[in-house]
């Protein structure tokens, strides 16, 4: 047989449908491939058992013809979602052994759609980085490597695990999410397609926050189709989080079809950065050409507020996180260090479970947020983003979707950039104003870099019109025609 | 802005975190570097600009003031580091 963890989720999803093999066998391929992928730390928890049983029950249903949108289809999920009874940590320390008693509304959904758990991924603690160094359990190495060189390279983060499992073939598809570029950025270094939706699009019930104003659920995926059927299933309202919204779900897939006539799409100037390299300029210019051919019109457009974007991030995500990462205190889950007295105790364990890096955005927000200093940092930080996004709603009365570098490098070498957070910071700068204005974004394989590398270009679209960045997302990736599995050298 | 080793030293206190002597300075030196490149929003003009309090307007949702969950004693436990019985264990509080 065919290896049949080639297929894309929807090849995968049809052939389960034609029965041309069964959910036990695509999961068996899928566990096959895990345990043969160890080195690129791409997982921190594997769940076979419950795989299997899953992947008995798609099985039972697709011969009784009651098969569910998903049915059988084996999916990863990033470590921030809480899965019963099963490893949930946000690849942190300070959460030792936390096994959840619920499941979250993301991961319920997918399970509801006929969905197959094959594990836990590996991500930056608390999704606080750019290249997944940030983990307690290590890196996750790039499936992809430079032309004429072996150096492991990151996959980018924080949902590093995510891209590297797709782009491997280590699962058909993954859960991820984005606070500032956390599913856009390992995208587009791995050469798979990620989609940030609008913020209240997905419930963020029973996701380990990070900044609750930002973080938005989202998938990654092999091809925006599969992009498509896994936001399909993660989105809906939920009345659990007060800041999902109350919208119907569109079929994101049956939205694909169609051609991009009458849609105009902006190229914002603030994005020709000093210093990017040219051949994303150039890579830029084909996208939009492709965009062109296929119908759209191509308008250029400004957003001046671009470059305050990231440092007023900066603010707003650390404060919000100061606030989110008090609960872990070692009273009621996770790692513990006693003490002589409770704060004592409280020191030691938030000193030895947090990394460097939730350490730094910990301080930094309650610095921020400390006595006399609100107002100079926070609320300033709150007016520019107002500002960021009225650029956006000014521009979005002229075009439909922008489009953009999803990133300003492609992926680096693990370790290059570990010595420097603002350097490792500025990875973000045409991810983070997505996030600031609380917009959809996607990022799509566009091209290569001279050195054999992936590079991705974004869409960003309308409060909502997720839809239509999917669908221009597809001609892109069409035009592009790439090849996007990479030589399994990881493979013993 | 610069950070000084005291202003370290009064953050870490304030989100309990254990932070050693030796720490100090290497701390006020990037917790300085990031808050100096942050000073450039004060070039941004933001007079008479509303803070952005939710990004899409919508109203608050609300509902019944009823009981919708509990009784779980066991789950909100189960992940205790220590406890006793239905309770969790801290170092003594009260003299």
């Amino acid at each position: 047989m065919t290896d049949l963890t080639k297929l894309t989720l929807a090849e995968a999803r049809d052939g389960l449908r034609r029965k041309d093999f069964s959910a036990r066998e695509l999961t068996e391929a899928y566990l096959d491939a895990m345990a043969a992928g160890r080195k690129l730390n791409a997982y921190v928890a594997e769940t076979p058992d419950i795989a299997l049983k899953m992947a008995e029950e798609s099985d039972r249903r697709l011969a009784a013809g009651e098969a569910r949108p998903l049915e059988g289809v084996p999916v990863g999920v990033k470590d921030l979602y809480a899965t019963k009874g099963v490893h949930t940590q946000a690849c942190s320390h300070i959460l030792d052994d936390f096994k959840p008693t619920y499941e979250s509304t993301v991961t319920a959904n997918l399970w509801n759609d006929g969905a197959v758990m094959l594990g836990k991924l590996n991500m930056d603690e608390f999704a606080m980085g750019s290249s997944n160094e940030t983990s307690w359990y290590g890196p996750v190495i790039n499936p992809w490597k430079a032309k004429d060189s072996d150096a492991d390279l990151t996959p980018g983060g924080s949902s590093g695990g995510s891209a590297a499992a797709v782009a491997a073939r280590l699962c058909a598809a993954a859960t991820a999410s984005d606070t500032g570029g956390s599913i856009r950025q390992p995208a587009a270094f791995t050469g798979t397609v990620g989609l940030k939706p609008t913020y209240g699009r997905c419930s963020r019930w029973g996701m380990v926050a990070f900044a609750s104003s930002l973080d938005q659920a989202g998938p990654i995926a092999r091809t925006v189709r599969d992009a498509a059927i896994m936001l399909t299933s993660m989105a809906g309202h939920d009345e659990k989080d007060t800041t999902s919204v109350n919208a119907s779900v569109p079929d994101y897939e049956a939205a694909l079809e169609g051609d991009l006539s009458g849609v105009r799409v902006g190229i914002p100037q603030e994005y020709r950065v000093d210093g990017m390299p040219e051949e994303i300029e150039t890579l830029w210019s084909r996208s939009a050409e492709w965009l062109k051919e296929r119908g759209a019109e191509i308008v250029e457009v400004s957003l001046p507020h671009t470059k305050y974007a990231l440092p007023a991030y900066y603010i707003v995500a650390p404060a919000e996180a100061s606030s989110n990462l008090a609960r872990y205190d070692g009273v009621r889950y996770g790692l513990r260090v006693e003490g002589d007295s409770i704060t004592d105790m409280y020191e030691k364990t938030r000193a030895a479970g947090f990394g460097p890096e939730v350490r730094r955005r910990v301080m930094i927000g309650t610095y921020v947020l400390s006595a006399g200093y609100y107002d100079a940092y926070y609320l300033k930080a709150q007016k520019v983003r107002a500002l960021i996004k009225r650029d956006f709603d000014e521009v979005f009365e002229r075009v439909d979707m922008l489009l953009t570098p999803a990133t300003p490098s492609a992926a680096f070498a693990l370790g290059s950039m570990t010595d420097d957070p603002l350097q490792m910071y500025l990875n973000d700068i045409f991810t983070v104003t997505v996030n600031m204005a609380g917009l959809p974004g996607i990022s799509v394989p566009a091209g290569f870099a001279a050195n054999g590398l992936p590079l991705g270009m974004q869409l960003i679209g309308r409060p909502f019109d997720e839809a239509g960045i999917l669908r221009a997302a597809r001609h892109m990736e069409e035009a592009a025609g790439l090849d996007l599995d990479p030589a399994a050298w990881w493979r013993d | 802005m610069s950070v000084d080793r005291d202003t370290v030293r009064r953050i870490a206190q304030l989100a309990r975190i254990r932070v050693e002597e030796e720490e100090l300075d290497p701390l006020a030196n990037e917790l300085s570097a990031i808050l100096g490149w942050i000073e450039q929003l004060d070039e941004v003009n933001t007079d008479g600009v509303k803070p952005m309090t939710s990004v899409e307007a919508m109203e608050m949702k609300k509902r019944e003031d009823e009981v919708t969950d509990g009784f779980c004693a066991e789950d909100i436990l189960a992940n205790a580091p220590k406890r006793e019985g239905n309770f969790f264990v801290v170092p003594k509080v009260v003299e």
